[in-house]
């Protein structure tokens, strides 16, 4: 049988080398899925991985794609580092929405920058409201936030969705689940093509949090919290106030993420606002080793593998389902070889005595 | 002398292949489902495939499938535009706004766009009028139903659907004034799984016939399990349910695809405003099939009156469920209150959301 035991010390070089050989494997496997589909693996990977780097247009879109990931990526990575698992940041996500978008909603004649700042405070106050309840049933009851924070993300979709048809609804609208198009101040500036500000707010949450983890305390006790959780105590950080900070914070950027996204790509409220980013940046979480400045590189990455699926559905005519495939091999092979760092494994032929289950 | 006669030959030849490539009319489709969902997507893509059959070299087409309504629309319509499509159908209702957005950065390229109402001078519309086939479906469901009482799998309420609903009743009122139905609202368009389940609880409720305004034939699937009448959606599902469809509302796109398509090569083509039925062949019914000869005769003198003109399926009196008299005797409802429909018609068993 096969036992998995933990290294003393993971080797240091492998903990980076790991995500680049996982990618390696996974775009060998992806060659490997062209070939058996009767596709020429060389050009496939061309049109896949290279050739939406080789236009204005499409790096464009990329970074446009990224921002979401990023954004939600790095406080997630925040947060798992601190071994507190929020899996509902596409809850926060559209919970930020919906609160962003009650001013171009409700009050549509606050028309100016302070408008679009105060959106973008109110979204990520939503995304932390949000994430906030997780954050309170963990400290108080000790719940469950894998569960708690999931669960919420159906109750966020559900909120949206009845605000889109019933109250929120756009009077010229023939009736149809949507607000009113954002119009002026109510959207996000663009820097050029679909590229919006969004993309600098992502870049400088990376900075930030980069800075934050690497040299100040907070980052020291969130650090601490995850690692070693009684030494944390004994030290005197609190677990919970580490539970609430990371929970309130990815939940925020997870919030500022859905309305920039409304008010950025979209440019108004409507039932589905987000295709998953919530969960994609997840991966990218991983795929960038917990620290920020990698989250920043995965999230382009996964954005990648997203337009490089439509451009081989166009090229190519394969179905945007290798797309999904081709993530969920990075994923496995992440994991795999994460594992691998962390633990070696050893073949046993048969259990002694004693230890049978 | 011969070498550079058959060389020029060669060389002609080529240039006036790389010509008709260049003629080549691409017309690209993005898609909300797969094409594989055997309803909404998949007669889509029966469209595109039927413009190439039609106008074989004169053509190519491609397709995005599976874009879900929000950010991403705007780029794969973009993406479709920059890789040389002249011709453009989006084909749902929450494409609306992206194809308007992307339509004025490229008026050169000609959009059409399904079951909406913004329209721009390269953005045409089209959509057909299902309620015809809800309005025949209702009556063969009334005649069918040992129970008097039909199950209605829905997806959201909007105009289109809310329309479905009251088409139905009216059609099955028309044979039995206490017919009853009962609504469950998914909240998707596709997902075989939530569909499963709400026909699971409409037959457990006591519901002996099942229709549907979603896209997957998961319903169909067990209202064969469970024994009782299914109607098809979008497409013909008799293969799912041999003995289970009893007709089934086809959207036949192909007819309005090749028009367009043949339009944009002549050079005619206009911003249009389409709403197709029975009449235009856009909806088409399954063959009648699981049910007694007296009512199938029903189902196709109905369906003749109606694309005679004979028969209108919102022809007063129609009252709202508060009883309000909507459509005074003699009257018929107009295609603008058709198409923003946000009231039910009497003895609907549902809460609209307001």
């Amino acid at each position: 049988m096969i036992v998995l035991r933990k290294r003393p010390a993971p080797s240091p070089l492998w903990r980076w080398l790991a995500p680049l050989l996982a990618l390696a494997l996974a775009v060998a496997a992806g060659a490997l899925l062209f070939a058996l589909m009767g596709h020429d693996p060389l050009q496939s990977l061309y049109v896949y991985f290279i050739e939406p780097l080789t236009s204005a247009w499409s790096l464009s879109e990329l970074v446009v794609k990224a921002t979401p990931l990023v954004l939600i990526g790095v406080g997630l990575a925040i947060c798992y580092r601190a071994n507190v698992w929020n899996i509902g940041a596409e809850g926060q996500l559209i919970a930020g929405a919906i609160a962003g978008s009650a001013i171009p909603v409700l009050l549509p004649g606050w028309n100016d920058p302070t408008a679009l700042i105060a959106m973008l405070l109110l979204g990520a106050l939503g995304g932390a409201a949000w994430a906030a309840v997780p954050a309170f049933l963990k400290t108080r009851f000790n719940a469950n936030e894998i569960l708690t924070s999931l669960m919420l993300v159906y109750v966020a979709g559900l909120l949206l969705d009845w605000l889109v048809r019933g109250p929120w609804r756009d009077p010229g609208g023939f009736n149809f689940p949507k607000t009113v198009s954002f119009e002026g101040w109510h959207v996000m500036p663009v820097l050029t093509g679909r590229v919006h500000i969004g993309a600098v707010l992502a870049v400088l949450a990376v900075l930030a949090l980069w800075f934050v983890m690497a040299r100040g305390r907070a980052g020291f006790a969130v650090r601490t919290v995850g690692a070693a959780p009684r030494a944390a105590m004994f030290g005197g950080f609190s677990e919970a106030r580490v539970v609430w900070g990371v929970f309130l914070l990815s939940g925020a950027l997870a919030g500022l993420a859905g309305i920039a996204e409304v008010a950025g790509s979209i440019g108004q409220l409507q039932p589905s606002i987000s295709p998953g980013y919530g969960f994609t940046a997840i991966i990218v979480a991983f795929l960038g080793r917990l620290s920020p400045p990698a989250v920043l590189f995965a999230g382009l990455l996964l954005a990648l593998t997203y337009l490089g699926g439509e451009a081989a559905q166009l090229a190519l005519n394969i179905s945007d389902k290798v797309a999904q495939a081709f993530q969920g091999l990075l994923l496995f092979f992440i994991l795999a070889a994460d594992t691998l760092v962390h633990y070696r494994i050893t073949f046993r032929h048969r259990l002694s005595a004693g230890e049978g289950a | 002398m011969k070498g550079f006669k058959l060389l020029a030959a060669a060389l002609a030849l080529a240039v006036s292949a790389t010509l008709a490539q260049a003629e080549k009319l691409k017309v690209g489709f993005i898609y909300v489902g797969p094409v594989g969902d055997h309803g909404w997507s998949y007669q889509h893509d029966q469209g595109r495939q039927a413009i190439e059959k039609a106008l074989g070299g004169k053509v190519s087409t491609s397709y995005l499938e599976k874009v879900p309504e929000g950010p991403d629309v705007e780029r794969a319509l973009e993406r479709l535009v920059r890789a040389g499509h002249k011709l453009i159908f989006a084909t749902s209702f929450g494409y609306m706004d992206s194809v308007i957005k992307v339509a004025k950065k490229y008026p050169d390229v000609k959009f059409e766009h399904a079951t909406g109402y913004k329209r721009a001078a390269n953005v045409a519309t089209y959509s057909s009028r299902f309620y015809e086939g809800r309005y025949i479906i209702g009556q063969i469901a009334a005649k069918m139903s040992k129970k008097g009482m039909a199950g209605y799998i829905a997806s959201f309420p909007i105009p289109e659907v809310v329309r479905g609903i009251n088409a139905f009743l009216l059609g099955a009122r028309s044979v039995n004034p206490d017919f009853k139905i009962k609504v469950v609202w998914v909240n998707t368009w596709f997902d075989p799984g939530k569909e499963a389940d709400a026909a699971k609880v409409l037959i457990a409720q006591g519901a002996d016939i099942i229709t549907q305004h979603t896209d997957s034939t998961a319903p169909m699937q067990v209202a064969a399990e469970k024994g009782v009448y299914a109607f098809g959606q979008a497409s013909d599902m008799i293969k799912f349910g041999p003995r289970t469809q009893l007709t089934a509302i086809i959207d036949d796109w192909a007819p309005y695809y090749v028009s367009r398509a043949k339009a944009v090569l002549d050079g005619g083509w206009k911003s249009t405003d389409t709403w197709g039925g029975l009449k235009s062949g856009m909806v088409v019914m399954a063959p009648y099939t699981n049910m007694p000869d007296d009512v199938k005769k029903m189902a196709e003198q109905t369906e003749a009156a109606i694309r005679d003109g004979k028969l209108h399926p919102f022809a007063g009196p129609i009252h709202d469920q508060a009883g309000k008299l909507r459509v005074k005797e003699g009257e018929v409802l107009s295609d603008k209150e058709l198409l923003g429909m946000n009231w039910y018609v009497k003895g609907v068993d549902d809460k609209l959301p307001k």
